[in-house]
This record gives structure tokens, C-alpha cells and sequence, in this order.
């Protein structure tokens, strides 16, 4: 649905759930399950930027965890550069992860603290038979030098270095196993903001070096549309919102990426003083709301039964542009925001 | 290697509420003396958000604990620092005169309202606590006090939900009981650190809106402490930015941030990504180069000055004064002095 015209997305995600066991007796089943992702696709065109955002519980890193398979998928499928990922046995999905990589969000637990900066990055390439011996330190400390740290960091531990150059070597050991498609999981967001925009050039960079495809994971919208091409909202396990980065924030359909986009306050003193566009909080995962799961939150004016007792399917609502929500979208100064 | 203590630029109003001058806190630690806060004079006048912003090792959360005198061993405030608030010295007086200011006439919110509040008591019994600390009243009372709190910090159902406990409440929800607790006493001066740091921005609009709207019907003032450039702008009248244990510029608000002079600040304020309000290619971001050094080893001269694309012998040498640029703007920079050497030096991208 994102694809350029005759070229396959690199990653494309259908109908993906991803359950957990909530209330779970000693012996036998669980009772109940917790929809943590529930009925997600989306697809990512080679060397672009797809950014999942929503705020903390909605399904975001679940939905990338599992689709790399680091989390057992309930159902769905996810396709990449036209391998079936969720059917692939052990031995063929190791090798497919050579060309899957993650960046952490924090770098200070992402690295083993007993090893060197060059053995964490060196493993992959050990792992992966891509390399060993001298070739595989000269691979180690080129990929040093590709995130602008000096060859010598490989003989450094993590506890030597700062946040942001523990961020470069998660970094280079991404990408020392020359993937195709990295998940960048908030790799910023526990950088210093001097910092933040350091490691959002690197990523930039990399990515246009290496051709490299991302998934990139966030809460802070401004980071976002620095660096994403789509955007996908997730609320509450479901994508509410997708389309193209520019798409989305300036003509926001859904009622909920509206607030989300509105409660983003912006470093100049001379913008509104913040005001309250969103009541409440994410509803319990194990109590969900009929209908709509925003709808207990939506200020929307046209709010009615039918948003209660139906839930809102992804539509294209205008090309390349979906939204989750049983009312024609209005374009956004149509729809008075509450305060 | 310090300066003295510069005087604090010149405000309108009358007696501060809270007068902060040269605060000296440091750490030992097996690297060194840390010296986190080195030299700091900061004044917050009655009723004004005063904003502190800064990176982490910038010594702002420090500059919170020394206030209230919350630094343990190996840490310790320097003799000469002087914390008046409202007449008392918070760093000299007696234990016993500080526990009848802390919690009662200054409130503290920080980051974590997890690891804040006690786990094992309901979040009721755990506001009530603090009216039983600081008044003789009655079980019952000081109870119903806390239910009426945490209805003013507009939770729901306060009632009911004063007989929970922790565990049981959203991460928004028990920052609203850590603001009805610090709040509770009525305090003139709320010292708020990274107070939605944790929280979803949606519900980080909504706390930084209660926290507006109270400082208002309390009358209270506000000394808030954050990373977060567009919290700043946000809520705070005044800002001083802090790098390297001092203050490095201080003005207000609106001033900060259309005319900042310190290249940190600069540097700071180009480094945020903003969402692009009408659409097309957000430009590449500027980069502040390096990172913040240990509090062990600040560079001799300037703390800026290996990270700053102007520095020149001078800065490398000396370390340069708040240089006051006018009655409320002031710079740690000695492109004060010498203003030319801006154009002569590096441009910053």
C-alpha cells in the first residue's frame, strides 16, 4: 500500500497479534489475554523510514519485537524481502537476523559491561561466520570509524564511555553485520539533547550511506518528523493513523493523532501556553472499552453510540493516508480543539 | 580556579522569596573532588516560575537537594554557600528548623513517582502524613485534607482513590498525588524536578497545566528543573542555564530564547528538532560537538570552551564572569567583552 510503483517493501507486516497470558492459574491455560498488538499492518519501502509512535502500552515495541521474532507472534504474518518470517525454522532465521538489526533505547544496559566495546561489536560477526581473526578486527574498528568514534574504542568498556558514544558503538554493532533493515527502538530518547541530535545525523547518514531500510520507534513527535518518510499511530494494540510523514502531521485525520500532535509543545515562549487537549489516560489493557478504544478520550464533537459499540477499521481515507475512525474526516480547522 | 561569586543581575521586586548565593556542592569520589554545583547565585522572587535547564551532569538536580539540604555523605555543601529563604539560611540553620520548612513551606515533586512514594501505604494515608508532620490536627482530619488535595489535583474519584495504593495508579495519576503531597501545606515555593519526564505527552500537557493553574490559586513560587527546552518556554518566566556546575546564562524567557547570547545556549536551543508546521524536508540539526565532561576534570578556563566554535586563548585561560549584558540578561561568556571575536570565530551550523 506504501510501495513505490513495482518496487516490493522490504518489510511488510499483516494482520499482526501478539497476545500475553494476563491472569494465568499454576497448571493449564491462561484465562485471559492481553491484546498487546492486535490486527497491525503496515509495510516499510526499502531505504525509507517508517516510525511507529503512540504512547507508552500502545503496542509499539511489542509490534517490532515480534516482528523480528524476539516475541511469539499470535497470529499475522510478516514478510521480509519476501521470506516468510514467522514460519522460518531456527537455522534459516539465524541467518535472516544477520540482516535484521537493533538499536537499543538505552545504551547504558545494551552493552555487557565485562566486555570490550570491539567484543560486542565483534560477536555478530562471529556469530554470523562473517568474519574472524584480524579480518574481523578490521571490520570492528571500521565500523567504529563509520559512527565517529576512533578505532582505539575497541579495547574501551562501556563504563569508559558517555551516553551518547555508548549509543555510537550500539550502533556500529548494528551495523558491522552489513544488515539491510534496522529497528531503532527510542534510540534517543535517553541521549542529552545536545547529544539527541548527534545520533539523529549518524542514523541519517548511515541510512543513506548503507541504503539502510528502518523502523524506527517513538514517543517524541518532533524526533519524528525529523527523521521519519511514514508515520504509523498506534492507541491502545491497534494502528490508528499511517501514512506519509508530511501527510500525517499536516493534515491529521484521526482524532486521537490530533491531540497527540497538539500536546507536542514547542521550544518558543511566544506559542500558546499549554493548554489541555486530552483528558484521561490510556484505558487497562485488561478492561478494554467497547467500540472504539479512544472513544472514552475523543473530544471530538460528533462522538456518538456508533463509536461505542463499532470498532473502527484502518481506512484509506485519502491516497496513501489511513485512518482508524467511523467519522469523515474534516480537515482540522473544521474541528474546535476543547481546552 | 573559581571566581567570586558575581551578583546576581538586578530584578524588579522586592525581596526574594528564595536567594540562592554562591552555592558550592561537591562529591568525593575515587576520581576526585566532584565539584556538581560550583558557585551558583540564583534569587526566585515570591509568585515566579524560575526555569533551570540543563544536561545531565549540568548540576541542576543538585542545585534541588542542596536547596532543601538533601546531600548525604561523600557529599557535602561547601562553608560560604548561602541558601536564604524567607529570612532562615537552609544551609547553616538547625535540623530542626529545616524539617518545619521542607514539605511544609517548600514542596518538592521529582521525576519518579514510582520510586517516590511508598509502596506498601495508600496513597491517602501517605498525603494525611504530611499534614499530621507539620500540624496538630486529628487522624480524621488531616485524612479528609488529603482526600480534598488529591480532588484539587482533579483526580477522579479522589475518594476511593485515596484508599489505593501505588501500584494500582497510572504513572499520571501518581504524579498527581506526589503534586497533592508537596502541595498539601499550601508551600510558598515549589521546587519541581523533571516532573514529567516520565509521562506520556499527552499527559504531560495535563500536569504541566495543574501545576499552572495551582501556582496560581496558591499564589506559591516555582523553581523548575528540566532538560526540556519546550517545558521552559511553556511555564517558566525566567530561565538560567546551567553547564559545567555554574550558571552560564540567565534572562528571561521570552529574551532567552529570541536573543540568547552564550554559544551553549545557542548551541542548545538549534540542537531541538521542531515539528515542522508546514510540511517539507526538516533541515539537518545542528550539532553541539563532544559531550558534557565529568564533574571531576572541568577544563581549566571557560567549561565550554573545547565544545564551542568561538573559543579563543582567552577562554582557554580564564574562566569569564556572568558578565550582566543588561538589568535582567546575564552570560558566562567573554564574547561579552569581546563581542567582535563572534564574526572572527567559527560559525556555528
Amino acid at each position: 500500500m506504501m510501495a513505490a510503483a513495482g518496487e516490493m517493501p522490504l518489510v511488510t507486516v499483516r494482520d499482526l497479534h501478539v497476545g500475553f497470558p494476563l491472569a494465568q492459574s499454576m497448571f493449564g491455560p491462561a484465562r485471559s489475554w492481553v491484546r498487546a498488538v492486535d490486527g497491525v499492518s503496515f509495510s516499510v519501502p526499502r531505504g525509507e523510514t517508517l516510525a511507529l509512535v503512540g504512547e507508552s502500552g500502545c503496542g509499539k515495541t511489542t509490534t517490532a519485537r515480534a516482528l523480528l521474532r524476539l516475541v511469539p507472534a499470535t497470529s499475522g504474518a510478516v514478510s521480509f524481502d519476501g521470506i516468510d518470517v514467522l514460519a522460518l525454522r531456527p537455522e534459516p532465521l539465524r541467518r535472516l537476523r544477520r540482516r535484521m538489526q537493533l538499536v537499543f533505547q538505552d545504551p547504558y544496559s545494551s552493552l555487557n559491561p565485562r566486555r570490550t566495546v570491539g567484543d560486542s561489536i565483534g560477536e555478530g560477526l562471529l556469530i554470523h561466520h562473517l568474519a574472524s581473526g584480524d579480518a574481523a578486527d578490521a571490520r570492528v574498528r571500521q565500523s567504529l570509524e563509520e559512527v565517529g568514534l576512533h578505532p582505539d574504542f575497541a579495547r574501551r568498556y562501556p563504563y569508559e564511555l558517555s551516553g551518547g558514544q555508548r549509543q555510537r558503538v550500539g550502533i556500529a554493532r548494528a551495523l558491522a553485520v552489513e544488515p539491510e533493515f534496522i529497528v531503532c527502538d527510542e534510540p534517543v530518547s535517553a541521549l542529552d539533547v545536545s547529544v539527541q541530535a548527534q545520533i539523529i545525523n549518524l542514523l541519517q547518514d548511515l541510512q543513506r550511506d548503507h541504503a539502510l531500510t528502518y523502523l524506527y520507534i517513538a514517543h517524541d513527535l518532533a524526533i519524528v518528523a525529523q527523521v521519519a518518510t511514514h508515520v504509523a499511530v498506534m492507541y491502545f494494540g491497534r494502528i490508528v493513523e499511517l501514512g506519509r510523514t508530511a501527510s500525517v502531521f499536516q493534515v491529521p485525520l484521526m482524532p486521537y493523532t490530533r491531540a497527540l500532535l497538539a500536546s507536542v509543545l514547542v521550544p518558543d515562549p511566544a506559542a500558546p501556553r499549554t493548554r489541555v487537549v486530552l483528558a484521561g489516560e490510556s484505558p487497562s489493557p485488561a478492561t478494554p472499552p467497547p467500540g472504539c478504544p479512544f472513544h472514552p478520550r475523543c473530544p471530538d464533537p460528533r462522538k456518538d453510540a456508533a463509536c461505542t459499540s463499532t470498532i473502527p477499521p484502518l481506512e484509506e481515507k485519502s491516497p496513501g493516508h489511513f485512518a482508524a475512525c467511523i467519522k469523515e474526516p474534516v480537515r482540522p480547522p473544521d474541528i474546535p480543539v476543547p481546552s | 580556579m573559581t571566581t567570586p561569586a558575581q551578583p546576581s543581575p538586578a530584578r524588579p521586586g522586592g525581596k526574594p522569596l528564595l536567594s540562592i548565593r554562591d552555592l558550592r556542592t561537591v562529591f568525593a569520589t575515587d576520581a576526585g573532588l566532584a565539584r556538581a554545583v560550583d558557585g551558583l547565585t540564583l534569587d526566585v522572587q515570591p509568585g515566579e516560575t524560575v526555569g533551570i535547564v540543563g544536561e545531565s551532569g549540568s548540576g541542576k538536580t543538585v542545585t534541588a537537594l542542596s536547596i532543601l539540604r538533601l546531600i548525604r555523605a561523600p557529599g557535602r555543601i561547601e562553608r560560604g554557600s548561602s541558601v536564604a529563604f524567607d529570612g532562615n539560611d537552609l544551609a547553616t540553620c538547625s535540623d530542626e528548623s529545616l524539617r518545619t520548612i521542607r514539605g511544609r513551606r517548600i514542596g518538592m515533586v521529582f521525576q519518579e513517582p514510582m520510586t517516590a512514594l511508598n509502596p506498601v501505604l495508600t496513597v491517602g494515608s501517605q498525603v494525611a502524613e504530611v499534614v499530621r508532620v507539620h500540624e496538630r490536627t486529628t487522624r480524621q482530619a488531616a485524612s479528609d485534607r488529603a482526600v480534598a488535595m488529591l480532588d484539587t489535583v482533579r483526580i477522579p474519584g479522589a475518594a476511593a482513590r485515596a484508599r489505593q495504593y501505588p501500584h494500582e495508579l497510572s504513572g499520571g495519576t501518581r504524579q498527581r498525588v506526589m503534586i497533592a503531597m508537596a502541595l498539601v501545606m499550601h508551600p510558598g515555593l515549589l521546587i519541581a524536578d523533571e516532573p514529567t519526564t516520565a509521562l506520556d505527552v499527552t499527559v504531560q500537557a495535563q500536569i504541566l497545566a495543574l501545576l499552572t493553574e495551582l501556582q496560581e490559586t496558591i499564589g506559591m513560587a516555582v523553581l523548575l528543573i528540566t532538560h526540556d527546552l519546550a517545558i521552559i518556554a511553556a511555564v517558566a518566566s525566567r530561565v538560567v542555564v546551567m553547564y559545567g556546575g555554574q550558571a552560564v546564562e540567565e534572562a528571561p524567557v521570552g529574551e532567552l530564547f529570541a536573543a540568547a547570547h552564550h554559544p551553549y545556549t545557542q548551541g542548545l536551543l538549534r540542537a531541538v528538532p521542531r515539528p515542522q508546521p508546514h510540511g517539507g524536508h526538516p533541515a539537518r540539526l545542528a550539532e553541539i560537538p563532544g559531550s558534557v565532561p565529568p564533574a571531576t576534570a572541568w577544563p581549566q578556563g571557560c567549561r565550554f570552551h573545547d565544545r564551542c566554535p568561538f573559543a579563543w586563548d582567552r577562554c582557554r585561560q580564564e574562566m569569564p564572569p556572568l558578565y550582566p549584558l543588561s538589568a535582567t540578561h546575564a552570560s558566562r561568556c567573554h564574547l561579552a567583552a569581546e563581542p567582535g571575536r563572534r564574526i572572527a570565530g567559527g560559525s556555528p551550523r
